[in-house]
């Protein structure tokens, strides 16, 4: 029997372009970012100097480390408030390891992300084994560790370590962080779509009766997920506090962990479980942080800021919510 | 005939409870090697809880199964795929928003080794040929399976359980329920096929007896928790069969009155 399976018929080009950004929700984000980027370079070419955009991928970078941890949560239908905390936490740890258990920068570096996966751990557990919905249980490690963090350094912000190869590549050197945003970007795009985990992450989102069904260890998905979010916010906080030299409690928190899901939910990460993109998430990043940081150029003021932020993100669940999943459904055969 | 051969799979006093709500209450039955055992009975009576019992989905509050006349313990759906238990679940347990190829691979990924990547070409590739080879016409692999019809999602699903290289013990749960007439052929006649290639034993949970007496080689009904029926397909018949579920029902309506 002769296979149908090649047997499609070739659409025209605009229902083409069309099916790409329903298909491929990242075309949206990514035309919606290079035309930010132009309007804000033609309202002011100081957009594009060298200075402003070590600044632009600066602010960038650590939004979209966060996302991407936090994409793989929200697949799964979950959610982790606490990275914003953890993004604080691993500096902290860090520094206790280095400054006052006077451990090499390297080790300290491995044991304030070892940290993080034990909140993520937790996280997961609290989910997982205790039935806990991550909204709560991630809301109570937010604030835990948010006092946590502001306790163990007493109060006041703690010196980063002197400088050396380890500090610029962590963070000093300028453009540091936009470079490991994009290592992350690559590898967090492969595991998510090319390895058994991101399929099985998938799955579990999607269908969660039926991936045990099938046999995955949908438990060790979870858990697994809630560490290296975890861990990629506090990667994300280690990086910041290196690049501006001090080691801030207070750094983080709420505002991170809004932007950060605010871009893996412009980007096409809807928090429906089952559908998500980390390359989204990075353009996400990308475009709120144009958004940001053009306004702040043109003098516009933070509240702007968050009114459009907001309004964005509304637009983009409704998008996504009626026009996208209608679209989908009409393109049913049978 | 296959009434002489050893059992396959055998378990006995089960016994299934969910809070207060006893689903088996004492299940023992046996499957041979190569045969095809139809299990019937009301909805509710406990044949999709035995089934996810045998696949290591439930774990069972009492009883034992055996797999080639060893006692095992099943604590998970994936060592029960391991000794070769494959099931089509009644509800399919497909991802809808992943592909068709990706769904036939589902937790049996196929990968680059020793690169820990996925290797689409060969999963594609193996997904095109088992639909072809079923005779089940999907319009492209590569569309999500929300997609498609009820029909096809259910070959999918079928597809998946007969294929695994490594299956022994197939558990159909109602794998026509959604099929049309052509599709419901198709697929007898691949547990038919299976049956003749003699390599796995087959349970099969059907509504429609007519189709259950067309391909199994032996009836076993599953009435309030207990196995309470039990002969060879030769010699029973749809009318047998449909008044022994009626006659319950009857039993119940003249004896509990209002």
């Amino acid at each position: 029997m002769a296979t149908q399976a090649t047997a499609e018929k070739r659409p025209g080009f605009f229902p083409q372009l069309l099916e790409a950004l329903v298909r491929r929700q990242e075309a949206g984000i990514l035309v919606v970012s290079v035309g930010l980027i132009l309007y804000f370079y033609l309202r002011n070419p100081a957009f594009l100097t060298q200075g402003n955009i070590q600044t632009l991928a600066q602010f960038m970078a650590a939004t979209a480390i966060v996302a991407s941890g936090l994409v793989m949560v929200m697949i799964l239908g979950e959610i982790d408030l606490s990275v914003g905390q953890a993004f604080a936490f691993a500096p902290i740890v860090m520094w206790i390891a280095y400054d006052q258990l006077l451990l090499v920068l390297p080790l300290a570096v491995v044991i304030g992300l070892l940290a993080t996966a034990a909140v993520g751990l937790v996280n997961g557990v609290m989910r997982v084994f205790f039935g806990v919905p991550s909204f709560v249980a991630t809301l109570g490690m937010f604030f835990l560790l948010g006092g946590l963090n502001v306790i163990l350094v007493a109060g006041f912000p703690k010196p980063a370590p002197e400088a050396s190869w380890l500090k610029s590549a962590l963070g000093a050197y300028p453009y540091a962080g936009i470079m490991w945003a994009l290592v992350i970007l690559a590898f967090m795009h492969v595991l998510l779509n090319y390895t058994r985990w991101g399929m099985h992450t998938f799955a579990t989102g999607g269908n969660f009766i039926g991936a045990r069904e099938a046999g995955i260890r949908v438990d060790r998905i979870r858990i697994g997920n809630f560490m290296l979010c975890s861990m990629l916010g506090g990667f994300a906080g280690i990086l910041e506090a290196m690049r501006i030299n001090s080691i801030d409690p207070l750094a983080g928190g709420a505002e991170i962990m809004f932007l950060a899901i605010s871009a893996a939910v412009i980007g096409g990460t809807p928090l429906a479980g089952g559908i998500g993109t980390v390359f989204g998430a990075f353009l996400g990043a990308l475009a709120l942080s144009v958004l940001r940081n053009g306004f702040t150029l043109q003098g516009v003021s933070a509240f702007t800021f968050n009114v459009i932020l907001g309004i964005t993100v509304l637009i983009v669940m409704v998008l996504n919510v009626y026009v996208i999943t209608r679209l989908r459904k009409g393109r049913r055969v049978t | 005939m296959t009434a002489e051969a050893p059992d396959a799979l055998r378990v006995e006093n089960i016994a299934k409870r969910f809070g207060s709500v006893t689903a088996l209450q004492d299940v023992s039955l046996h499957l041979r090697k190569g045969e095809v055992l139809g299990l019937i009975g009301d909805n509710g009576a406990g044949k999709s809880t035995l089934i996810k019992i045998i696949t290591g989905f439930h774990r069972p509050d009492a009883g034992r199964i055996y797999l080639d006349g060893e006692e095992v313990e099943l604590k998970s759906v994936s060592q029960a795929q391991r000794l070769g238990i494959q099931t089509v679940y009644q509800d399919l347990a497909l991802v809808n928003d992943m592909t068709v190829y990706h769904n036939m691979f589902l937790n049996k990924e196929i990968t680059w080794r020793p690169l820990p990547l996925l290797n689409n070409r060969k999963m594609k590739h193996l997904t095109r040929r088992y639909l072809d080879d079923i005779g089940v016409s999907i319009p492209s692999i590569e569309t999500e399976v929300a997609m498609l019809s009820g029909g096809q999602r259910q070959a999918i699903a079928v597809a998946r359980a007969v294929y695994s290289e490594d299956a022994r013990i197939l558990l159909l749960d109602e794998p026509l329920a959604a099929m049309g007439a052509k599709e419901g052929a198709m697929i007898l006649d691949l547990v038919q096929r299976l049956k003749e290639s003699g390599g796995v034993s087959i349970i099969l949970i059907a509504h429609n007896y007519a189709h259950v007496l067309e391909v199994c080689d032996r009836v076993n009904v599953l009435q309030h928790g207990r196995i309470t029926y039990d002969k060879p397909a030769a010699e029973t018949s749809v009318e047998e069969l449909t008044e022994l579920m009626v006659s319950e029902y009857r039993r119940a309506r003249t004896g509990g009155g209002g």
